[in-house]
């Protein structure tokens, strides 16, 4: 009680003689005063007592043997140099042996350590309290404890009380009676923090109290319960987010290969494309990252539409009809293509600096968090999809698209330019690959190989969702990426990959059309 | 027989005489005319010719199955590597206890792994006459497992090209795994001996470059003879017109199967003629763009001639070897621009440039007549 109350009554004032006792004490060679010592250091209140306990605890406080002055070392060729701990005077240099370390023991340590979290439990910022008060958990002694409840009773951030009850809990689990023990295993029901399980797990090992174990047990079962069903929630966010790159990616080639028929194994490379605009333009701009992103977005489609209209105009339109042919052509298209963006920006990978507001994570409770660049992509996903869908059903392009793909012939007799159609569907379908990349850009390296990675998962996706079916694409990019990613835990990343392939093979032998097979005349 | 064969194949026969006669000058040249002669040919160059060979016997299994069955594959590279995979397990196991670890029965990387013993897919590797047979069967067998699936379901066309594609790409991907057994990243590398030969030895590689010349040979004469037969006709029907096929009463998935196999086999061949000259293999022989590099070479050289795809091979391969060490950063331009000049403007590759010169009787359907011979029967 005594120590309580003076620590109330020094709470923030600094306590010369507390120190003047302490610097007494450390010098000792009994280890019971060093530890009295430490506790007086912690209680003295002055300003350097944070960088003192941390330095003891480092091992980097000395004293001189002489005068038991309390000092820093440092070497300086075969002597040492001297500095007063407290006013950083310099003593000058003296032989090593006139200095003598201030050791410490495991005990001590575990002290040092605790002393140390409850300094940082009255800072300013409420994360820093929270992070002193979760490292207490576990370790909490009964001064601590005295401690911990007086200032949770003048605590006001929700976070932190709540963590103290656990600490509170667990220092009456480690030792109160059976009654208190119940108490406190109710009281941490539904805890998911990992050290309250582990703490339960130790009591029901050691305990020999059936009803104590019995509770613990059911709030262990009951904790599991929900660890494994965040567990869950965070594979399919991650299953989702991995899912939503993959239908981005396959989103432009379910246009230009599900709408239009082409083959076009230069997809890949126009992803990239837009992932190198997004480079530029940071680089334009480099004093606007957050708005870079945005301007990138329009930047990186036009790039990729008109480098898509010139393949179209250039290569493809020969082509029709021929998809092998086509097939080849691209392939001869994305090569030239890696090779000029390897000759202009060099074959190193570039990377395309996050901005603030996409970096960091949404932590939902301390077992689920959620970063924001996977977050927007997701959602940037489907506006894409959104408005690509838009496109197609909403505006005459998409109508003349359509028809085109249905029935060149009598498109052609409605009045329609199909060449021209055929243009505008490969530029939408090759800016879309490059809107892609803007987003990729965010989760990968820019490189020349960024596309290649790319191309036979895009191609995947869309036959697996059915060609010429855009919301198959979205469905099935979806479902491949959480297939995929709730394979992993059980094979590893690559053979998950590896199995994915070989479920989507044997599925197009089943159903060769995909997903969702276009029905109608305009299916064959 | 051959007599028979070659009867109405004029550039067969040319190809084969120019092959026997190269074969035999750069053997005799190397070996018999001392170094410092001018007619004198390098062992390098002995070595670069024999891996010339195996590419232009891949160039050949891959034209079988694309200009006389309409199947455009991009997994043969897949079936190239896995030949190469099992001559690379017989090789490895040739090294015994030389290797870095001394290990007179793993292979160093699994040494390295700390594997105890050998996995069961390595046993019988030590024997040459059970590697021949895996050179074979491994490509065999996934072939006909891949093309039994593919073809009762009627995967067709671009289907089944990216299905191919994806094939080997999953390939890739697995033999880059340190838990397949395969060396992983690295490979199968560090050879010493064949068949007690030391693989460094001018007398093996010499070897090596004839038996790749002879398998060339023959893969060209069996191919010449499957094109030739019934079976053969059958193919090219299916490749003009499936549908049709199939309603006269043929089973068409067994005639694709069958040959879509001998062609992976062929492929298999090539791989394990191929590694033992080049020293390595490694997971990137099963990377997508080496088996479409493939379809490339048969592009360029004329598809549905066998001898084109030959002389493509060795044209492609040849401008590779030069740019590459010459200009490195325009061979990526020159393929690329190669690729897509040859399908605009000569689709039916050199050969068909010499064939509408002599005006020949075989002709090459375009796929676009075909198209319009679909479009019609619809």
């Amino acid at each position: 009680m005594f120590v309580v109350c003076t620590l109330l009554f020094n709470l923030g004032h600094a306590d010369s003689s507390k120190l003047e006792q302490s610097f007494a004490l450390l010098t000792s060679s009994n280890f019971d005063d060093k530890s009295q010592a430490i506790s007086l250091l912690a209680l003295s209140g002055h300003e350097k007592t944070e960088t003192l306990l941390n330095d003891i605890l480092q091992g980097d406080l000395y004293y001189i043997k002489k005068d038991k002055r309390i000092v820093y070392v440092t070497r300086d060729g075969s002597k040492v140099r001297l500095t007063d701990a407290l006013t950083a005077e310099d003593l000058g240099l003296v032989s090593k042996r006139k200095a003598k370390k201030i050791g410490i023991n495991n005990e001590l340590r575990n002290q040092l350590k605790i002393e140390l979290a409850s300094i940082k439990l009255y800072h300013e910022d409420a994360k820093q309290r929270q992070i002193a008060v979760e490292g207490l958990i576990g370790k909490a002694n009964q001064a601590t404890v005295q401690k911990l409840k007086l200032i949770q009773a003048g605590e006001t951030d929700r976070q932190v009380n709540e963590t103290i009850d656990i600490v509170l809990a667990f220092a009456a689990l480690e030792s109160g009676s059976v009654d208190t023990q119940l108490e406190s295993i109710s009281q941490l029901d539904g805890n998911l923090n990992p050290l309250v399980l582990s703490g339960l797990k130790r009591l029901v090992a050691a305990s020999d109290n059936k009803q104590v174990v019995a509770a613990a047990a059911k709030v262990i079962e009951k904790i599991e319960q929900r660890v494994s069903m965040f567990g869950y929630v965070e594979t399919l966010f991650f299953g989702l987010s991995l899912g939503s790159v993959l239908a981005l990616a396959a989103i432009g080639l379910a246009i230009t290969f599900g709408v239009m028929g082409v083959i076009n194994m230069a997809h890949g490379e126009l992803i990239m494309i837009g992932a190198y605009t997004t480079y530029v333009v940071q680089l334009l701009m480099p004093d606007h990252i957050g708005a870079s992103i945005i301007i990138s977005i329009p930047a990186a489609f036009m790039v990729s539409a008109l480098v898509g209209i010139a393949i179209e105009r250039g290569v493809i339109r020969f082509l029709y009809g021929r998809p092998l042919e086509t097939l080849l052509a691209t392939f001869g298209i994305s090569l030239v293509l890696q090779q000029t963006v390897r000759s202009i920006f060099s074959p190193l990978n570039r990377s395309v600096e996050t901005p603030e507001w996409m970096s960091g994570s949404m932590q939902i409770n301390s077992l689920l968090s959620i970063t924001y660049n996977r977050l927007y992509i997701f959602v940037f996903c489907l506006i894409v999809f959104a408005l690509l869908y838009l496109v197609m059903k909403k505006t005459s392009l998409g109508l003349h698209v359509r028809a085109v793909s249905q029935n060149r012939a009598m498109a052609r007799a409605m009045g329609i330019k199909s060449e021209w159609v055929d243009a505008m569907t490969f530029g939408l379908g090759s800016g879309i690959a490059g809107v892609a990349g803007v987003a990729l850009s965010q989760i990968t390296n820019v490189g020349p190989n960024l596309g290649q990675a790319y191309i036979v998962d895009s191609f995947m996706v869309v036959v697996f969702g059915g060609v010429g079916n855009l919301f198959g694409t979205l469905i099935s990019g979806l479902s491949l990426g959480v297939v995929g990613k709730f394979l992993e835990p059980a094979t590893g990343a690559v053979l998950s990959k590896i199995l994915v392939l070989i479920f989507i093979i044997l599925f197009i032998q089943k159903r060769p059309r995909g997903l969702f097979p276009q029905k109608g005349r305009a299916a064959e | 027989m051959i007599n028979k064969l070659m009867k109405s194949d004029f550039g067969g026969k040319v190809f084969l005489a120019l092959l026997a006669v190269i074969t035999a000058y750069v053997a005799i040249a190397h070996l018999l005319i001392p170094q410092g002669n001018s007619f004198h040919v390098s062992i390098f160059t002995v070595t670069l010719l024999g891996k010339y060979l195996t590419y232009a016997l891949l160039a050949i299994s891959v034209d079988l199955v694309w200009g006389y069955l309409g199947i455009l594959s991009l997994g043969h590279g897949a079936f190239f590597a896995l030949g190469g995979y099992a001559m690379g397990m017989y090789l490895m196991r040739q090294i015994g206890d030389r290797g870095v670890y001394g290990n007179p029965l793993l292979p160093d990387f699994m040494v390295f792994l700390n594997w105890q013993e050998l996995p069961w897919f390595w046993l019988g590797f030590d024997q040459f006459w059970f590697a021949m047979i895996m050179v074979v069967l491994a490509p065999g067998l996934l072939a006909f497992v891949f093309g039994w699936l593919a073809f009762k379901s009627r995967v067709t066309g671009v289907y089944l090209s990216i299905i191919t594609q994806a094939m080997t790409y999953a390939l890739l991907l697995a033999f880059f795994r340190n838990e397949m057994g395969f060396g992983g990243n690295n490979g199968l590398t560090d050879f010493k001996e064949i068949l007690g030969f030391s693989l460094q030895s001018d007398g093996v590689r010499v070897a090596l470059f004839v038996s790749s010349a002879i398998a060339l040979a023959l893969g060209y004469l069996s191919c010449r003879y499957i094109v030739n037969s019934k079976l053969g006709r059958v193919s090219v029907a299916i490749r003009d017109s499936e549908d049709r096929v199939r309603f006269i009463g043929y089973r068409v998935d067994f005639f694709k199967l069958w040959v879509f196999t001998f062609s992976a086999v062929l492929a298999g061949i090539a791989g394990a003629l191929y590694v033992p000259q080049v020293g390595i293999i490694n997971p990137s022989e099963f990377s997508p763009i080496n088996s479409i590099e493939i379809v490339v070479w048969v592009a360029v050289g004329g598809r549905a001639t066998l001898f084109g795809a030959v002389l493509g091979a060795l044209l492609v391969n040849y401008a590779k070897s030069y740019f590459t060490g010459a200009f490195p950063e325009i061979w990526l331009f020159g393929l690329g621009g190669l690729f897509i000049l040859v399908t605009i403007l000569a689709p039916q590759g050199v050969m068909g440039y010499f064939k509408r010169k002599t005006k020949g009787a075989e002709s090459i359907p375009d796929e676009s007549m075909k198209a319009a011979v679909e479009g019609e029967a619809k």
